[in-house]
Parts: structure tokens; sequence; C-alpha cells
């Protein structure tokens, strides 16, 4: 009995394959926003701030991992009503930067829920689909529908575009996999169609002017080069001049030279591909695709829906985010302003995804928990 | 545990469903996979060029242009460190915005600055848009250069002519290639901005005195601040040359014309070596090798002095009674006379209805070839002239090199004009009258040459009939070698003449200053052999001379040489209506001859290669 309680307590292969990409990832994230910034000439860089967030990321990732997910997750709706409250006050109280309105300062440092949100809507659905079973589409749809919308309006009124799509997936992904059955997927389809007009005049209406341009610039991007499309045209010439084997650590003059912007954040993708070419960026690939790949290892085996639902949302976002992130900087999506998880600088953002990947990790190991 | 066993069967539909996000996950990063592939394989060496031409900019390292010294290694040319001012196009955010700033900064017109930076060409290449900016001016270009992107100020080496107006017309000046010259295959390897010689020395030696332009490729970041330099390709200076110019001579022949307008050019008839030429009025060239505004170009144009004209090799002038050098030489060659053949000057030569006047009222009487050289006797020349008939006499005048190129290394010399029936059938398109072979046995009439034609054919007959082409640039040094090259004295021509004749016309022009129309160029230094000429303007002259408005006197010419036994120089004196060659033109060539022979005692001819040598070694000094 002590032997078996044990052993479903060790730590065993999967786990050391799954903490080593993450840090894998974490690592050459710390890499490229080291190249960029290492002749900052400050202090405190931002190489050595991603070290301390990373430290509390471990933190979290390790609480997350080690508590039992079941009581966690019967703090959603509380959670969920508290970071409501958090992003009402950012409208308020927050921080400004080009034209948003997302951070709380606190001290040094700026928190920003919209990130922390992220993985509460997770929760909050998780908990919601799994508390008794919904039946029909009122319970299915519409219901989630009104705990997302809050959340969505107050991100989009920030606004933070990239937040409030990841907000949408994550809830697409939710219905999708909670197991709807085909006539009310066909009448969601049906009723998205015929909203889409009014959802788009409403979205491209309540868009500030610099999102439209961004998403106008995808559209032709070479069309000023100085102007609008200035990011996604740079970032496509520091991800294709990386050619197949790179210009090598510091050797991106994309980003060593600043033509290419947010070198350490939304583009530190671009950096890392100019620095380390087609090669380096399969690698990269492959490390995600093996973390997400374990991370559905981990809903198949999940015991309980509840762990099953959390699993997907964690791993829906994630996905989400790599893939927009990357898409958007090879020039495939507009620009909205998502992240890369595990590799942009920013506090909220490393903590909270190492958060999501302790609960990921804490779904596989479901016996006793320290907390 | 109820409630979690009523969801079993929705965790296991769940769980079966996992296979669309595998499947999904597949898809979406092979698409990623599959557009970085176009991004970095496909396209990815168009993207490295992209991102090359983001970081390097490259500059013009202008060449400092070859020196110019004189025979003595005084330096005639040099540069001088100055600051000028580029714009790179690329960083150029504003283009309006930024003509606004640098036209207030500079103090130029928006116009002018628009036209340099609109122009046609490479872009890449950084725009000049102003040289020599005061210190004032690049302080404040500097102090704003965050709000001046694109803006870079560089030190380069600036032409420079210590000596002023001092030989303006035979160094010339500098400028910047205009947009005709670029289209032109010399200079095909220039840039807008460049410079180059556009007179004079400067322009017809500019493939030696260029140098080469050098080009910095410097890594920019974003905002266009120069990180770090990635090549260098450092230009290559021009030579350096020597020419074959006193200066102290010069000064001393611009001196004497003072503020008349004329001519002088002093030779080596042995070498052909241009020891000294004058023009006047000149200009300084260091004002003309700036940019100047189309205001003052029009003034300078417009000038009726005509300041841009080099009087010595494109003036042309009626040479008068020095033409008579020439038909002595003839009329013997052609046994029209003989040398003790004599004709009876009575002061007028009767040609048909017309009578054509000698100079001197009442006549000279019975005169020899020399007696009518020594005192300038018309009538008998008229009678020579009209026998000879004008065929002849234009076949000995181009022999003695008038109507042709001396072929000094000068742009745009000019040839002057020896008439004859063809030459006035074409230019005229009219036939020649037999007045006109009379007018033109006395230098007058349709005949015109340059002053420097003069001085090369006194220089013939004192070299007893052999030209040397006047020379003058004696040495190159190249600056990358440090290997000076000598250029020869090349003789374009030898006279055939009978073995009797020079001698005799040399023994007259001696007698010209000894005896006759000259006396006022007799020196007690040297002896001086020459003959005046007064190049008539107007056949209605009345009066004394002091009476008449400046613009209708005469031009006066004399031609010399000296020492007559072994002469050494050979003088060709221009005045333009300064009236008779004997007074105003024969004392400034006495003048300069005694000057030359003065120098020459005191520094003699074998130190002029020690001073080409002492001019290698301290002229890099001056280089930079």
């Amino acid at each position: 009995m002590i032997d078996r309680v044990f052993m479903s307590r060790g730590v065993d292969n999967f786990d050391f394959r799954f903490i080593g990409l993450i840090f894998a990832i974490l690592g050459i994230g710390v890499l490229s926003i080291y190249s960029v910034t290492h002749d900052q000439g400050v202090a405190f860089p931002f190489y050595a701030k991603q070290l301390m967030w990373i430290g509390i990321g471990t933190v979290a990732f390790l609480v997350m991992w080690l508590s039992d997910y079941h009581r966690i997750a019967r703090l959603a709706y509380p959670a969920y009503a508290v970071i409501l409250i958090l992003l009402a006050v950012v409208l308020f109280e927050g921080r400004s930067s080009r034209g948003a309105q997302r951070w709380i300062p606190i001290g040094p440092f700026a928190f920003q829920p919209s990130e922390f949100a992220k993985l509460i809507l997770i929760l909050t659905l998780a908990h919601y689909y799994s508390q008794a079973p919904r039946h029909g589409w009122l319970q299915r749809v519409v219901l989630p529908g009104l705990l997302v919308l809050p959340g969505l309006l107050l991100i989009l009124k920030q606004p933070d575009l990239g937040s409030g799509l990841s907000f949408l997936a994550v809830y697409a992904a939710m219905l999708l996999m909670v197991g709807m059955r085909s006539k009310a997927v066909g009448v969601i389809l049906l009723f998205s169609l015929m909203l889409f007009p009014f959802a788009w005049e409403m979205m491209w209406g309540s868009l500030h002017d610099y999102q439209r341009q961004r998403i106008m610039t995808f559209v032709d991007p070479v069309y000023d080069t100085g102007g609008k499309g200035y990011h996604a045209l740079q970032s496509r010439i520091a991800i294709g001049a990386g050619e197949l084997t790179g210009k090598g650590l510091y050797g991106g003059t994309q980003s060593q030279l600043k033509f290419l912007p947010e070198g350490h954040t939304d583009f530190v993708f671009s950096v890392f591909a100019e620095e380390w070419g087609f090669l380096g960026v399969m690698v990269l690939l492959l490390l995600f695709v093996g973390l997400i790949w374990l991370g559905l290892e981990i809903v198949a085996r999940a015991k309980d829906q509840l762990g099953a639902l959390l699993a997907i949302g964690i791993l829906c976002m994630l996905c989400f985010c790599v893939v927009i992130n990357i898409g958007m900087t090879a020039g495939m999506f507009p620009i909205v302003g998502i992240p890369l998880p595990l590799m942009s600088y920013g506090g909220s953002a490393t903590v909270m995804t190492m958060a999501s990947l302790g609960l990921l990790l804490n779904i596989k190991r479901r016996r006793l928990s320290f907390f | 545990m109820a409630t979690a066993g009523l969801h079993d069967s929705e965790l296991g539909e769940l769980q079966r469903r996992l296979i669309i996000l595998r499947v999904g996950l597949l898809l979406v990063m092979a698409l990623l996979g599959l557009q970085l592939w176009n991004l970095q394989i496909r396209e990815g060496p168009r993207y490295r060029d992209l991102s090359e031409n983001n970081r390097t900019r490259t500059v013009i390292m202008e060449p400092a242009r070859g020196l110019i010294y004189d025979r003595n290694g005084v330096l005639l040319a040099n540069n001088v460190p100055s600051f000028t001012l580029y714009v790179s196009l690329e960083d150029v955010k504003d283009r309006e915005l930024l003509i606004t700033q640098l036209s207030s900064i500079l103090g130029l017109e928006e116009e002018l600055v628009r036209k340099k930076l609109t122009a046609r060409g490479n872009k890449q290449l950084p725009r000049k848009v102003k040289d020599r900016l005061t210190l004032r001016e690049a302080t404040l270009v500097e102090s704003h250069r965050l709000d001046l992107p694109g803006v870079m100020v560089q030190v380069e080496s600036q032409r420079n002519y210590p000596g002023g107006v001092t030989a303006s017309h035979l160094l010339g000046y500098v400028g910047e290639v205009s947009p005709d010259q670029l289209e032109k295959p010399e200079f095909a390897d220039l840039h807008q901005g460049s410079i180059v010689g556009q007179y004079g020395v400067e322009k017809f030696f500019d493939r030696l005195v260029r140098g080469q332009a050098g080009q910095k490729s410097i890594e920019v970041d974003a905002v266009g601040h120069e990180k770090r330099t990635v090549v260098v390709e450092e230009p290559h200076s021009g030579d350096n040359l020597y020419l074959t110019i006193d200066s102290r001579l010069q000064k001393v022949a611009e001196t004497l014309l003072g503020d008349e307008t004329g001519a002088i050019v002093a030779l080596d008839p042995r070498t052909g070596d241009v020891l000294a030429m004058a023009s006047r009025p000149g200009f300084d060239p260091n004002i003309l090798s700036r940019e100047l505004t189309s205001k003052q170009w029009a003034e300078i144009v417009q000038d009726e002095g005509r300041p841009l004209n080099n009087r010595a090799s494109q003036g042309q002038y009626p040479p008068g009674s020095v033409f008579k050098v020439m038909m002595a030489a003839a009329a013997l060659e052609t046994n029209t006379v003989t040398p003790s053949t004599t004709i009876h000057c009575n002061g007028g030569y009767q040609f048909g209805r017309r009578l054509y006047h000698d100079w001197k009222a009442g006549g000279h009487g019975s005169v020899d070839l020399r007696r009518a050289l020594v005192q300038s006797c018309d009538v008998y020349f008229y009678t020579v002239g009209q026998r000879m008939g004008i065929e002849a006499m234009a076949s000995y005048a181009h022999q003695f090199g008038l109507g042709e190129e001396t072929g000094i290394e000068l742009p745009s010399e000019r040839i002057g004009i020896v008439p004859s029936e063809a030459w006035k059938r074409k230019a005229k398109n009219e036939p020649w009258l037999p007045g006109e072979t009379i007018s033109a046995s006395i230098g007058q009439g349709y005949v015109n040459v340059t002053p420097l034609q003069m001085a090369s054919l006194i220089g013939t007959v004192a070299n007893n009939g052999v030209t040397y082409r006047p020379r003058l640039v004696q040495a190159v040094m190249d600056r990358a070698t440090g290997e000076l090259k000598q250029r020869l004295a090349v003789s374009s021509r030898t006279l055939k003449l009978k073995p009797g004749t020079l001698p005799l016309i040399k023994e007259a022009l001696a007698g010209v200053v000894q005896e006759g129309t000259a006396t006022r160029a007799k020196s007690a230094l040297v002896t001086i052999a020459g003959k005046t000429g007064t190049a008539q303007m107007t056949a209605l002259r009345t009066g004394p001379e002091k009476d008449i408005p400046k613009k209708f006197r005469d031009h006066a010419w004399f031609v010399a040489f000296a020492p007559v036994d072994a002469p050494t120089i050979a003088v060709a004196v221009l005045g333009e209506h300064m009236g008779h060659g004997g007074s105003a033109a024969a004392p400034l060539a006495k003048e300069l001859i005694e000057t030359y022979v003065k120098l020459n005692i005191a520094a003699p001819p074998n130190a002029k290669d020690d001073a080409v040598s002492q001019a290698r070694d301290g002229g890099e000094q001056g280089a930079r």
C-alpha cells in the first residue's frame, strides 16, 4: 500500500519529458530575449527579469502541479468574479501603453489581469460542464456563452484583441469537445453565418485605429514600409533572412539594429528564426508539438470529465497562442498582439502559462495532493 | 463521485474526439512549417537581401585631388578640409519637412535643396546638398541630428588655390559634375556631387588629378544612426602635377597687364615649356569652385570683360605687323624677293581705285627686307603680298602654326583664321577679292591669331625653325606609388627653309629693338629681338590716339625672344585697345624678359630638379 502510494505520487518518465520540454522552450526564449536586449545597458535587463518571472512561474507550476485540481476548480466562480473586477479596475486605473490599457501597476512591475483571465475562464467553463450533466443547446451553449461574455467585453474594451480572441478560442474549443450533438453544431454554424455581418460591424466599429490598420496592412504589408505594414514586413524579412541555418546568435541584424520592433515580446519568434534559421525553427516547432502531444496524452488518460476539460482548455489556449503568434510573425495572420507562450518576455503571461502547465500535469497525477 | 459517474459516458466520447485535436494540431503545425519553408528557404535569399539593404548604407569617400605645383615646387592648388552635408534618401521619412529644415539651417533656397534631393540617380547613394559648410552650420546640423534623419556631415578635402587669381585661366577651377557630363563615358564612374575639373589644367588633366572615390559601407540602425563600418574601400588621391610655369614670372606677367585687358605668353623655345600665361581680366578659382547661384553665374558670364575667356589660347585677334615675320620668310622662300630687293615706299600703295596707306605718312623711302621689318614698312609687304598671292601666304602661315592648334594641353584652344580662297568660299560663300590679299599681307583683314600662336611663332623663329608643342605639365607624380614621371618635350614641326632665311629675319628682329619700332624694349641686361604689331580696329581714325574712345583703340602686339644669340625665352604680349605695339606692348615684354633673366641668374635652371623633389617631400602635408 505504502509502495503504491509512493509510486503513484512519484515523478515518472512522462513528467520528466513534459518538464524537460517546458524548460527547453523557456531556455530558447531567454536566449532570444538575451540576444536582442543584452546590450541594453541597464542594471536589470529583460533577460534577467524574464529569468525572475520563470522563477516565480516555477513556483506557480509546482503549486498547481502538487495541489488537487478538483479543489482548484471549486474556486473557479469566485476567481472569475475577482478577475472580472480586476479587468474592470484596469479600465479605470490601469496603465496604458500604445493606446491600450491592460496593466495594473504593482511596484515596479505591471500585472496584466487579461492573461490570468484566460486560465480562470478555462477553470470556470470546465467546472460548469462537469458540475452536472448539461443538456440542450441552452445549457451547453448559451449559458456558458453568457459566462464568457462579460470577461470578453471587458478585455475588448481595453482593447486587447489578442486576449479577446484567446477567450473566444477557449470557449469554442470547450464547446466542440464537450460533445455537442451534430444538430446543435449545425444551429451554431447557421447562427454564426447569419450574425456574422452584424458581428463584423460591431467588431470593426469597436476596434481602435491601430488595430484596423494592423488588419488592413495584413492585406498588403509592402504598401507602406515606414508606416502601417512596418511590423509585418520587418518580421517577415527577419524570418526569411534566417534562411536554412540562420545568422547565428547576435547575428540577426533585423533585431539587433531594431528594425524589428518588440523583438523581446510579440516578435521573439522572428528573432529566433533570424538567428537560428529554418533548422532552429523546426526544432522549436517540434518542441511545441511534443509538449502539446504529451498534453493530449494527459487528456486521453484523464479519469474524470473535469480533468479532461481543463486539460483541453489549457492545450487549446496554448496551441491557439503558438499558432496565431507564429502565424502572424510569418505573415499568415494580421498582427494581433498575442505573445508566444513560454518564449515572449512578460511576467503575467509566463507565470500564467507555467501555472496552466502545472495544472495540466496535475491532472495526470490525480491521487494525492500536498496542498 | 456520483456526479462523476454520470459523466463517464461523456468523458469517453470526449476522449474519442481527441483524434480531431491530434489531426488538427499536426495539420496546423504543418501549415506553419510550410509557410516558414516558403519564407526561409524558397524566398530566403530575397529576404536576406532586404535585410542587408535595411542595415547598410553606402557612403562615398571623395578622393583628394592631386596637388598642382609650379616648376619650382611652389604650391598652386591644394586641398583643405571642409564640411560637406549629405542626405541619405533611404532614411528620410518626410522629405518636404527636411527640405524646409535644411534650407533654413543652411540658408539655401528650398528649390535648390529640393532639386538636389530629387535629382535622378542611384537612390542608395547619399546626395550631396552643400559643401564648404561653415563651422556654425556644421555644428547646428550635428546638434539637430535626431530631428534630421538621414542627414550626414562629412569632412572632405576641398579644392583651394592659395594664389587666388594667379594663373587662374591656366589652373582653371573645379565643380560638381553636371548632369550632361554624367551621361558621357569619361565620367561613367562618377556620381552626382562628384567634383571634376571644369576649366584649365584642372579640366584637361582631370583624369589624372581626380583620383578615385572610395566607398564605405556602414551599418545603421532603424533610426539611421551609424553603428559600425562594415567595409571600407579607401579612396585614391589624384596624381600631383608639376607645371612648367614659374609662378614668379606668372605674377609679374599679370602685374604688367594690371587692369588692362590682354594676354601675355612666355615660352621656352627650346622645349615648348610655358613659363607664364597670363590673361586679364581674371577670376578667383576659389569662388568659382564653390557652388554658385544662377544669379552669380549670370554676373560672371555677362561680365563685359569676359573674365572666363583665356585670352592667351582663346582670344583671336588680327596679328597686324607681327604677321610680317611670317611674310618675310614666305617672301624669301617663294623667291618673291631676295634680301637685297628694294621696294620704294612713298606712304601708300595704289591698287585699283583704292590707296592702301602706310602707317607712316610720307613713307619709308626705298627699303629692303631687313629695313622693311625694322621699320615695319607696310608698302613693302603690300607689294610682296600682292606678288606672292594669298595661297602662298596661307601655305606659309600654316607652316608657322597659324590656323592650327598649338596642341597646348588646355580645353577649347582656338585656332584663329588663315584666310584663303577656299576658306572664304567655305566660310562666307563669297569669292576672294584681290584687295583682301593686300590687307592680309600686313596681318589685317580676315587674319586672326591667338597670343599663344604668336608666342609659338616667334619661338619657332628663335629656335631656328623647330617648333615645340607648348608644354604645361613637366612631370606627374603617381600618389599611390610616389613615382615621378617626367613628360618629355615634343617637337611638333620643323620648318624647311633656306639656310639663310631665319638668320636674316632674326637679325632684322634684333634691329627692330635696336633701331626700329620697338626701341622701348631695348634692355641693358639682355639682347632682345622682337616685332611690334598694331591691330587696327577701325580705318576711320582721326586725331591723336588719346582722343579716341578706348574701345575703338587698336590692339597692341609685341612678340620677342631673348637673348638674341641663344634664345631661352619667347614672349607674346597682346594688349586689347592699348594702342601701338611699340609703345604699349614692347615695354611689358622687356620687363618680363628682364625678370626672367634675373630669376635665372638667382636660381640657375639646374636647380629645377631639386625643387621638384623638394615639392614631393613637402607635398603630402598639403594633401590633407
